[in-house]
């Protein structure tokens, strides 16, 4: 069940914040509000009556609007096109030809009503995201809604589109439009909810005033007090284990994502890279780990060349990689625990002999594993796919962290882990700088990158813009983020 | 040694840029020129190659010595590609490849025919008969394909349509009725196409093998259980009459082959327009992209993802049932076990060939159609070059096309994905 009697109400020309961790419930709830999935019991009221929504057809006839949490855009489609989808002016007529040019009219005029710029010509696939949420929220707004509700809308955004967005949701709230605003991040929650309704596990657990301290909302949310720093002590960077040079690496379209990135790791140590999604991030750590082919550039592990190597190698010369994506590259659902615990070393002793597998050793590795990682689970045998996100990501961490290593990748470590995990995995991965191990994250929550690293790569369109320190104020990261280069900055990849 | 694997990795790599799409193109256009001017060249004799403007040897042509026109074409195609190695603007490319391969099939041509003839409009009417029912079976897998529904089944949905034709257009003894019923024939396998696939979510690929055989079976069957011991009563469907449109039919070439000729063909014609504009211009174009595409969007903005699908798939039925006519009521007469032949096969081909697009489509199935017409001509002249190579020709050009060769392949990005609601 992901919802359990939920009870919550929206006022007209409110803010209100649907805070939540992941899977707690939130996005299963508003899909029920937009018609796309079908409650099983309790009802919808509008303006105090009764509505069913069996689409998300109905929904939008009664007023209400989505911006998804992955958009739901036609990459193929020009921006005016995307917006008319569903809604089209045509010239009358059964052939239902389409009236462009009154389409295009309608998207300038709302993207100019609201103060959203949008290009209605453009194609969806050619924007950067940020201009793809915009067109998201002006999709809504030409169909006259009353109530928008935005599932996770910062979470590909830098600061300060987070701020303009977050400016934009309080002038709709002031022409007297419903926001509801669906979050985990609670520094935003507090920053422009006029109201918060908290829920965990598929129940609302309270609501409350954006005064409320985020370490009380942040208790209210995982039903226990956490830590949400990072505790660590201060690194004692040794010797170089990572150094990469003039690495040129393109993504599978050929065009370039990696643009000359030199940047080196030592023993000991945190790297964060922080940058928004899509910057070249990706592309670096698979080049580095040999998924990816780098065009030019060197990367060197302890003076061994891994260029050219395959991930294989990569692994053995003793890299532990938590990929990006979980369910991609991180485990094999329909593999038991134990399975996915050796898929790094099952051909070695004592798990296999290069012919069979030793299921004893694996079983007993397994279970000692699930105990020393907290990974909940019924037992060493059930398949990987039936775990809390949470619970998965703890599987590779603790396959990854069961070799000796010298470099540590986490790409994206907390990437739909429940702040339970969070906790406990970021203290993994201080424990393994503790140890000296070299340790290289990437990720696009700035918090994170923050709290992990003891030096901060900023990634730009490929570039390092900056190595910084983590005690730098947010806001200059963020402006490094947007690819703002301040003019008493040190430039380090000067063009 | 590390750097010497940094040096061998940027030239593995780096070539990429300089040979980018238009000079590989370029090079190979260059390398079948040479081929066309030095091989072809110095095989074929010097004598006159004849076009004749007509259905036969009679009349008006166009006459070059073979052996000049085969160096002298082949030439002009080494002239293309040398264009395109040494960089021209992106819009003349397209031009210059097309021109290059038609100068290549110029030049080969003129090796073949030399001291021959060839008729032009009968291979031009004949190359548009041939490409027939591909241009609908084409059009109905764009149709089923650019709303995300993969489309194998084409070829039993022809010889479905070719039965129906045959069997109904007999005991109607009306041409019109076989038309209906082809037309029928072909949105049965469609419907059982698209309830297994949009309902019951089966692999789309294998569900379209396996009506294919379906249909095959069931042809085959009625075909010895019924149609074979009294053809005559249940075999012999009256021919679509051909329509001679007076005044237009005198154009040279031209007139012959558009407006002296059957219903189908314009049907064909009209269809890859309509098709085009309803894709491109229309509410249900735009939201059968869209649910092509990405049909989670189109859900969110209130379309019947699955509805359309369903109607995309029948919509496909009727022109591919309407393709199998062909080959009862226009080509043979009458119908035969597997009469179709793997057409269904090439008109799939011809989709992907054609980039899922209407015009595209077409131009590939004349492409197709070609090809086949000339294998057929040249193994009735008796040329030392097996026929078999030529038939090769729709199947290496689709390779060629789905490697990426002649601009970059897209399929509909939820092509073959059912959509499912989470």
């Amino acid at each position: 069940m992901a919802n359990d009697h939920i009870d919550i109400t929206v006022e007209p020309g409110e803010v209100h914040a649907l805070l939540g961790e992941n899977g707690a419930g939130k996005s299963t709830l508003m899909n029920q509000l937009y018609g796309l999935l079908q409650p099983d019991e309790g009802e919808i009221l509008v303006d105090g009556q009764k509505k069913i929504f069996r689409s998300p057809r109905d929904a939008i006839s009664a007023g209400i609007g989505m911006v998804h949490q992955h958009f739901m855009l036609v990459p193929v489609f020009t921006v005016a096109e995307n917006i008319a989808l569903g809604a089209e002016e045509t010239r009358g007529g059964p052939l239902g030809w389409l009236d462009r040019r009154r389409n295009r009219r309608d998207v300038l005029e709302t993207s100019k009503r609201y103060g959203l710029p949008v290009d209605p010509d453009a194609l969806v696939e050619n924007l950067p995201v940020g201009a793809q949420q915009r067109v998201e929220i002006v999709k809504a707004l030409t169909r006259d809604v009353d109530l928008l509700i935005l599932d996770e809308p910062t979470a590909v955004l830098t600061p300060q589109e987070t701020d303009e967005l977050l400016a934009v949701m309080r002038s709709l709230a002031e022409t007297g439009k419903s926001i509801v605003f669906i979050t985990h991040k609670l520094r935003e929650v507090k920053a422009i909810a006029d109201r918060i309704t908290v829920i965990r596990r598929g129940r609302t657990v309270g609501t409350a005033s954006p005064d409320t301290s985020e370490d009380e909302l942040a208790a209210l949310m995982v039903g226990r007090d956490v830590s949400l720093e990072v505790t660590k002590t201060p690194a004692d960077p040794g010797r170089e284990v990572l150094k990469v040079s003039g690495l040129i690496v393109d993504d599978e379209r050929g065009v370039r994502a990696v643009d000359g990135v030199d940047l080196e790791v030592r023993s000991g140590e945190v790297l964060g890279i922080a940058g928004v999604q899509g910057n070249g991030q990706t592309e670096l750590v698979e080049a580095i780990m040999g998924l990816r082919a780098a065009r030019a550039g060197k990367i060197e592990l302890e003076d061994a060349d891994l260029a050219g190597r395959s991930t294989k190698q990569v692994l053995r010369a003793g890299v532990g990689y938590i990929p990006e994506d979980r369910s991609l590259d991180g485990v094999i659902k329909d593999f038991t625990v134990a399975e996915n615990l050796v898929l790094d070393l099952y051909d070695r002793a004592p798990f296999g002999n290069g012919f069979a597998l030793n299921p004893k050793a694996i079983d007993d590795s397994a279970r000692e594993r699930v105990s020393q990682f907290d990974i909940r689970t019924s037992s060493a045998q059930s398949t990987v796919g039936t775990l809390s996100g949470g619970n998965q990501q703890k599987v590779v961490v603790a396959r990854e962290m069961s070799r000796p290593l010298k470099l540590l990748i986490a790409s994206q470590p907390t990437r739909g882990v429940d702040v339970g995990s969070i906790e406990f995995i970021h203290n993994q991965i201080i424990h393994e700088r503790d140890v000296g191990t070299a340790v290289l994250v990437v990720s696009s929550e700035l918090d994170e990158v923050v709290g992990l690293a003891d030096r901060i790569a900023v990634m730009y369109r490929g570039r390092i813009l900056a190595t910084v320190s983590p005690d730098m104020p947010r806001e200059e990261i963020g402006l490094l983020m947007a690819g703002i280069v301040s003019s008493g900055e040190e430039e380090e990849d000067s063009k | 040694m590390s750097t010497a694997t940094v040096e061998e990795l940027a030239e593995a790599t780096a070539p990429d840029r300089f040979w980018n799409r238009q000079r590989r193109l370029g090079a190979a256009l260059v390398i079948i020129g040479l081929i066309a001017a030095v091989i072809f060249g110095s095989l074929a004799e010097s004598a006159t190659a004849r076009f004749t403007l007509s259905e036969d040897a009679e009349g008006a042509a166009l006459s070059i010595n073979g052996q000049f026109g085969a160096i002298l074409f082949g030439i002009v195609t080494i002239a293309a590609g040398a264009a395109l190695l040494a960089g021209v603007a992106k819009r003349w490319q397209t031009l210059l490849l097309c021109l290059g391969i038609v100068f290549f099939v110029l030049s080969f041509l003129c090796w073949q025919v030399a001291g021959k003839f060839l008729p032009l409009v009968d291979t031009v009417s004949g190359s548009l008969e041939l490409a027939l029912p591909l241009i609908l079976g084409a059009l109905a897998g764009v149709l089923c394909e650019r709303s995300g529904v993969v489309n194998v089944a084409i070829e039993g949905q022809f010889l479905m349509g070719a039965f129906g034709a045959a069997l109904v257009g007999t005991l109607a003894t009306s041409v019109w009725a076989g038309l209906v019923s082809a037309v029928i024939g072909g949105v049965i396998i469609a419907s059982l196409l698209a309830v297994l696939a949009i309902r019951f979510l089966v692999d789309q690929v294998v569900v379209g093998v396996v009506l294919n055989l379906f249909a095959l079976g069931v042809t085959g069957f009625l075909y010895e259980r019924l149609m074979q011991p009294e053809a005559l009563k249940y075999n012999q469907p009256p021919r679509l009459p051909e329509w001679h449109v007076p005044g237009l039919a005198d154009i040279p070439v031209i007139g012959p082959v558009l407006f002296d000729t059957n219903l189908l063909v314009w049907l064909a014609l009209v269809l890859v327009f309509v098709v085009h504009f309803g894709l491109t211009r229309t509410r249900w174009g735009l939201r059968t992209r869209a649910v092509g595409e990405h049909p989670t969007a189109a859900d969110t903005v209130g379309i019947r993802v699955r509805g359309l699908r369903y109607l995309n798939v029948l919509l496909g039925g009727v022109v591919a049932g309407a393709g199998g006519a062909y080959f009862t009521l226009v080509s043979t007469g009458s119908f035969n076990k597997n009469m179709t032949a793997g057409a269904g096969f090439i008109a799939l081909a011809a989709l992907i060939f054609g980039r899922w697009t209407p015009f595209g489509a077409l131009g590939a199935a004349l492409f197709f159609g070609f090809a086949q017409k000339l294998a057929n001509y040249l193994s009735a002249v008796g040329s030392p070059v097996p026929n078999q190579f030529l038939n090769m020709l729709p199947y290496i050009a689709t390779i060629i096309a789905v490697a990426g060769l002649v601009g970059r392949v897209r399929a509909p990005a939820a092509d073959g994905v059912p959509y499912v609601k989470s």
